[in-house]
């Protein structure tokens, strides 16, 4: 079983986080602080398994992550999980985020952690691997967005047009001038 | 209506939405808190209003503020609002929402059922999938009774999409819920070879995660799994299906044999490296299960080794981290196999991985070996002190106590090197809970290894001038508190002694409040006094009695005001013994010019402490004197005869309960008082209050097999005890070389090396002049003692460690070996350790639940017991006639049943795939049994289904057999019951 994945940045911001087993906010709070302190000591080229987490599950757990340029992508799951599986997994995930955002960047999880979560759901369930073919899960992802796109229809285009003209304020583009924000803003303008 | 709409769309574009929000958390980096408490406060105006858009805006934002940790529980109900929105759209939103922030206890999920049961149902799959997942985050146990049903059906949904996600729903709702096992099994197991690839992959899933902590119960689906094996290729379910594999085997050594060839194959052909490693686990596991004399069995073991050693060379390091992983399981079983890796483990310890380096010290316990201990634990102890991170620092140090302590300090030849050892780790001056360690270490050796007292001794000796001379650090502190024990309790040699008495009174008087050992120091000065005194007496050295007197009430005057309590209270009680004496070495010696003056505020203390004065008194009046104190001192080291002798872990719970003893018993004053002490009123007495009860704990009473046992155990114990005499116990030191003390403990001679280095190199010179040694006979006696030291530790010696006390006292009679239960856990899984093979019954099938709330009787125990009433009278019969043919049976089944694994179950364990024929014959006389049968088997099902169930039927049945039984022999009542119930038709009838 996986207990947990969470998503977190080289600084420990939280980016994404789904824990199967119930924790209430503090205590997330607290894991994702503990997963990063321990995590984020370890040089790159070290392995990836890790014991001795003390909040999150005991001995019988381990913390699994890899780290991908900002991000850290850290899963905490049981023995009856192969540890170098849970690894492809990780890398199952990050692919397919590839996939929907196209170049996938911190900032697309900053801003779209509900299509991120999308992609989770239709990686893992309850705790369980559900799917690990990256193809079948874009195909039940582009589905499900078409769905959601034909429920819009055309109420939804002024909206995504003043969204748009948001995205575009002048003023605030220029307050955060941040490089990494410029193709993203461009990327919201063509729908 | 329409134009509402669109105004509502209108509106919404101006509200903030998720990405305004993301946006503006950034933009307000320095006041954060400040800005999501305002938008939490529009969050709350959005909730309020109608337009479902708006709310799944708001809801969304929600989502985003719990990943930051705020608290959104309070918009449940919005949640649900939002979840049941027509729309996809709004659905995904609502559900991610649940799925983030819901929990088994919360609130108002009973809102959710049938909103959910719709859902499950819609025409949509991923309406239907974006329930099931979302459920799955926080089903509850209501949820799960009521839509158990739903999902059931969802389990043979024409989508493959459905079905793989009911499969895996199914295992939350058994967790919940776990009556929705036994009916939903059997379409699970068909889901095993369902047509599509993600459906029987999640279906295997679902029944590795079942058998992991119930396999016995899935034993039956080798087979199947077997096949699937043989025929998949899909490398995810395979690592599933090896894993569970795993997990069987210890149950079915014949599982595991068969198991033993294809998984080899694999090995072989298999690219995957995360298919390779589960293969070698799966084999590891086979390999401990079947234990040895199997064909093949040592090739097995060689390739498995080989691999992982592999692993462990490659250079990811994920793979030499799980190489190691693997070899410390097969560590356990065979040991031999990996201890001819040293060297591999030996180069992962410089690792610069934490992981990796914890690893290979956890494998390192069990490559010692008596010629490398020595060696190993001088890189361990370099690598501490090279350690950063104290959890690294703490692993280690525990590490290295462990493998030198391991089965009874079984590699340990040279006991001087190990105490040599403790007394630099403690130098190194880590912490607090290290020191607490080595004092145990120390205090240990000291009790179990009598040969290595005396330099024990000698380095507690140097410790304790080293704390007194400069303020001790946190481990010292700590080692003190042993060393001034050890100190005390086992040296001979004057001089050392007579060093130390100061040196100890002045560590008392330093470290502070929180120094525990300060005590402890005061009471070995005045034990190591009193065995001065003695030895002086012997030897008629009046001068040198009185000045170790006066030294050692000299070094107690300061502590007589101490803020510690105990020390002053200790101090006090030895100047009040060591004042009286003072004058009697004076009176006896009749010397004018020593002084008798004792200090006038030691006698007032003296004086204040009456009862020590008293108790001290008595002792001089029953002796007569001799020597020059008339007996006094001899009445001091007294005190302190005896050894003290290690006690065994459980010693306590073994001193059984004296028979005549009843703690239910008032201690009633009148009772007391008026009564004198003959016995019998005392029996009287007892049965006015309280009738005689029977001792609730058991006394020790044995049998003529463990009589026989004890004795064989104490001829052990005296063959391990250093203290019966035995001519090769080679204790030559502490009796010939006294006047040797000093050279090993002071500044090493190299600069560099450590003094335990020592040890190692006269061992490995040792190993060059052996051969010499040999050819010109033995060694005679030591005429050099210096070089008598090394000596003595090489050659024979190293074959002939010196003897180890193991073991501890226990109470007379008790049995070291017996285990204590293990404490009972809360585990959800063993909720769901039921018989699957069993029949159903017909009220276990699931319907569908309109009703919400449980009604009375749907409760299972309540109907459970109200049937086994009912049924109770026509049963006692049908038992009877069961337990006599029971023991007909008995002895037929019990070449059956391999009484090790029917040891913890409950119920009816399958014999397995291997003889499945005889259990298909079963299941055919199962399915021929009559309806008429089938009441009673229902019975005898549900008998075994539960604990408490169980015991309404034992109660029917200790009837027939008086004695209470244990719970192993239960369950063959339950099985065989089972069996009979099959083939007798008439007390059935009688049912009906």
């Amino acid at each position: 079983m996986i207990k947990a994945i969470l998503v977190f940045n080289n600084h420990g911001k939280p980016r994404l986080s789904k824990f199967y087993q119930y924790f209430n906010e503090d205590m997330q709070q607290q894991i994702i602080k503990e997963t990063f302190q321990l995590v984020s000591k370890r040089d790159d080229n070290v392995c990836n398994f890790l014991e001795g987490g003390s909040l999150i599950g005991g001995s019988d757990y381990k913390l699994i992550y890899r780290h991908y340029a900002t991000l850290y992508f850290v899963f905490c799951v049981d023995s009856s999980e192969s540890e170098l599986g849970i690894l492809d997994l990780i890398q199952v995930f990050v692919e397919t985020l590839d996939k929907c955002f196209e170049n996938v960047c911190e900032l697309d999880l900053i801003f779209h952690a509900d299509a991120a979560h999308q992609v989770l759901d239709e990686l893992v369930m309850g705790g369980m691997v559900l799917q690990t073919n990256m193809n079948d899960i874009l195909c039940r992802l582009q589905e499900q967005n078409k769905m959601q796109k034909a429920e819009a229809g055309i109420s939804a285009a002024p909206a995504r047009a003043v969204s748009a003209v948001k995205s575009m304020n002048l003023p605030q583009q220029l307050r955060d001038m941040k490089l990494p924000d410029l193709p993203q803003a461009i990327k919201d303008l063509k729908f | 209506m329409a134009l509402k709409k669109v105004k509502g769309n209108f509106e919404r574009m101006f509200d903030k939405n998720l990405t305004d929000l993301v946006r503006g958390i950034r933009n307000n980096k320095d006041n954060e808190a400040k800005y999501i408490a305002q938008c939490m406060e529009e969050i709350k105006v959005e909730l309020r209003q109608d337009n479902i858009a708006v709310k799944a805006n708001a809801v969304a934002k929600l989502t985003y503020l719990q990943m930051l940790g705020y608290d959104i529980s309070w918009a449940i109900f919005n949640i649900i609002e939002v979840m049941s929105s027509n729309k996809f759209t709004y659905k995904r939103i609502g559900y991610l929402a649940a799925s983030q922030s819901f929990h088994a206890d919360s609130e108002l999920l009973m809102l959710t059922t049938n909103m959910i049961r719709k859902d499950l149902n819609a025409q949509n799959q991923y309406e239907a999938g974006l329930a099931l997942s979302g459920l799955s985050c926080f089903i509850s146990h209501d949820l799960a009774r009521d839509l158990a049903n739903d999902i059931m059906t969802l389990m043979s949904s024409t989508k493959p999409y459905l079905r793989m996600k009911a499969v895996l729903m199914m295992y939350k709702v058994f967790l919940r819920y776990p009556e929705a096992l036994r009916p939903a099994f059997p379409k699970l197991k068909e889901k095993l070879e369902d047509p599509d690839p993600g459906v029987q992959s999640a279906a295997v899933n679902v029944v590795c995660e079942l058998a992991r902590k119930n396999p016995k119960n899935y034993l039956s689906l080798a087979p199947v799994f077997f096949k699937l094996m043989t025929t998949s290729t899909n490398n995810w379910m395979l690592i599933k299906i090896i894993k569970l594999f795993g997990a069987l085997t210890p149950l079915e050594p014949r599982l595991g044999k068969k198991l033993i060839e294809p998984l080899t194959n694999l090995i072989h052909s298999t690219s995957a490296m995360s298919l390779l490693y589960e293969c070698i686990n799966t084999v590891i596991a086979v390999l401990i299960s079947i234990s040895s004399g199997m064909p093949g069995h040592a090739a097995s073991v060689q390739l498995c080794v080989q691999k992982l050693r592999i692993l462990i060379e490659d250079s990811d390091q994920n793979l030499k981290y799980l190489g190691l992983l693997a070899m410390s399981r097969i560590l356990k079983s065979h040991p031999k196999s990996v201890q001819a890796h040293k060297d591999l483990v030996l180069a992962c310890l410089d690792d610069k991985d934490e992981s990796i380096r914890l690893r290979a010290l956890g494998l390192l316990y069990g490559m010692v070996s008596k010629k490398n201990l020595m060696e190993i634990v001088k890189k361990l102890m370099m690598h501490m002190e090279r350690a950063e991170g104290t959890l690294y620092r703490d692993e280690l140090l525990t590490r290295m106590i462990e493998i030198c302590s391991q089965n009874n300090y079984q590699h340990v030849v040279d006991f001087e090197w190990y105490v040599t050892v403790l007394a630099e780790l403690t130098e190194m001056e880590t912490s607090a809970k290290h020191g607490a360690a080595l004092a145990r270490q120390l205090t240990e050796v000291g009790a179990r290894v009598a040969a290595v007292r005396g330099f024990a001794a000698r380095e507690c000796a140097a410790l304790c001038r080293r704390c007194a001379g400069a303020p001790p650090g946190p481990a010292s502190r700590e080692v003190l508190y042993a060393a001034a024990y050890v100190l005390a309790e086992y040296c001979q040699e004057e001089a050392v002694m007579r060093e130390s008495v100061s040196p100890l009174l002045v560590c008392a008087a330093v470290g502070g409040a929180h120094m525990r050992a300060r005590a402890v120091c005061v009471h070995a000065a005045f034990k190591l006094t009193a065995k001065l005194l003695h030895c002086y007496e012997k030897r008629g050295d009046l001068d040198a009695a009185i000045s170790v007197v006066r030294e050692a009430l000299a070094g107690l005057r300061p502590l007589l005001c101490s803020e510690d309590m105990e020390v002053q209270e200790r101090a006090h009680n030895a100047t009040a013994l060591l004042s009286l004496l003072l004058p009697r070495l004076g009176a006896t010696d009749g010397d004018g010019d020593l002084p008798h003056v004792v200090d006038g505020t030691l006698v007032d203390h003296e004086q204040s402490n009456g009862l020590e004065k008293q108790t001290n008194g008595e002792n001089v009046n029953g002796e007569e004197s001799h020597g020059f104190s008339g007996g006094l001192i001899e009445e001091l080291v007294d005190l302190f005869e005896g050894e003290l002798k290690p006690v065994a872990p459980k010693a306590q719970k073994k001193v059984p309960m004296p028979p005549d003893l009843d703690l239910n018993q008032w201690l009633s004053r009148d009772h007391w008082s008026s009564e004198s002490s003959s016995s019998e009123e005392e029996a009287d007495g007892g049965a006015v209050f309280a009738a005689p009860q029977p001792d609730p704990r058991p006394t020790a009473q044995f049998t003529p097999e463990e009589l026989q046992m004890l004795r064989e155990a104490r001829r052990q114990e005296q063959a391990n005890n250093p203290h019966y005499l035995k001519d090769d116990s080679p204790r030559s030191y502490q009796q010939e070389d006294v006047p040797i003390a000093e050279i090993a403990l002071e500044v090493p001679l190299q600069i560099q090396s450590k003094r335990s280095d020592k040890y190692l190199i006269s061992k490995e010179s040792s190993k060059k002049t052996k051969k010499e040694k040999r050819s010109s006979k033995k060694r005679k006696s030591k005429k050099d003692k210096h070089s008598s030291e090394s000596d003595s530790d090489d050659g024979e010696e190293s074959i002939r460690r010196p003897a180890v006390d193991a073991g501890g006292e226990l109470p007379d009679g008790a049995a070291p070996s017996d285990d204590e239960p293990p404490p009972p856990h809360d585990d959800p899984h063993r909720a769901l350790d039921l018989d699957l093979d069993l029949p159903l019954r017909e009220e276990e099938l699931l319907t569908s639940r309109i009703h919400q709330y449980p009604s009375p009787e749907s409760g299972l125990l309540a109907k459970k017991s109200k049937e086994s009433k009912k049924s109770k009278s026509a049963k006692k019969e049908s038992t009877e006639k069961s337990v006599k043919k029971k023991k007909e049976k008995k002895s037929k089944h019990d070449k059956k049943v391999d009484l090790m694994l029917s040891e913890s179950t409950k119920s009816y364990v399958n014999e397995g795939w291997l003889i499945d024929d005889l259990s298909k014959s079963n299941e055919k006389t199962a399915t021929k049994a009559s309806d008429n049968d089938k009441v009673l088997i229902d019975n005898h099902v549900k008998s075994s289904k539960t604990e408490k169930n169980k015991k309404s039927k034992r109660d029917a049945k200790e009837k027939d057999s008086k004695k209470k039984k244990s719970s192993k022999k239960d369950k063959h009542e339950t099985k065989i019951g089972y069996e009979e119930a099959l083939g007798i038709s008439t007390p059935s009838k009688e049912v009906i």
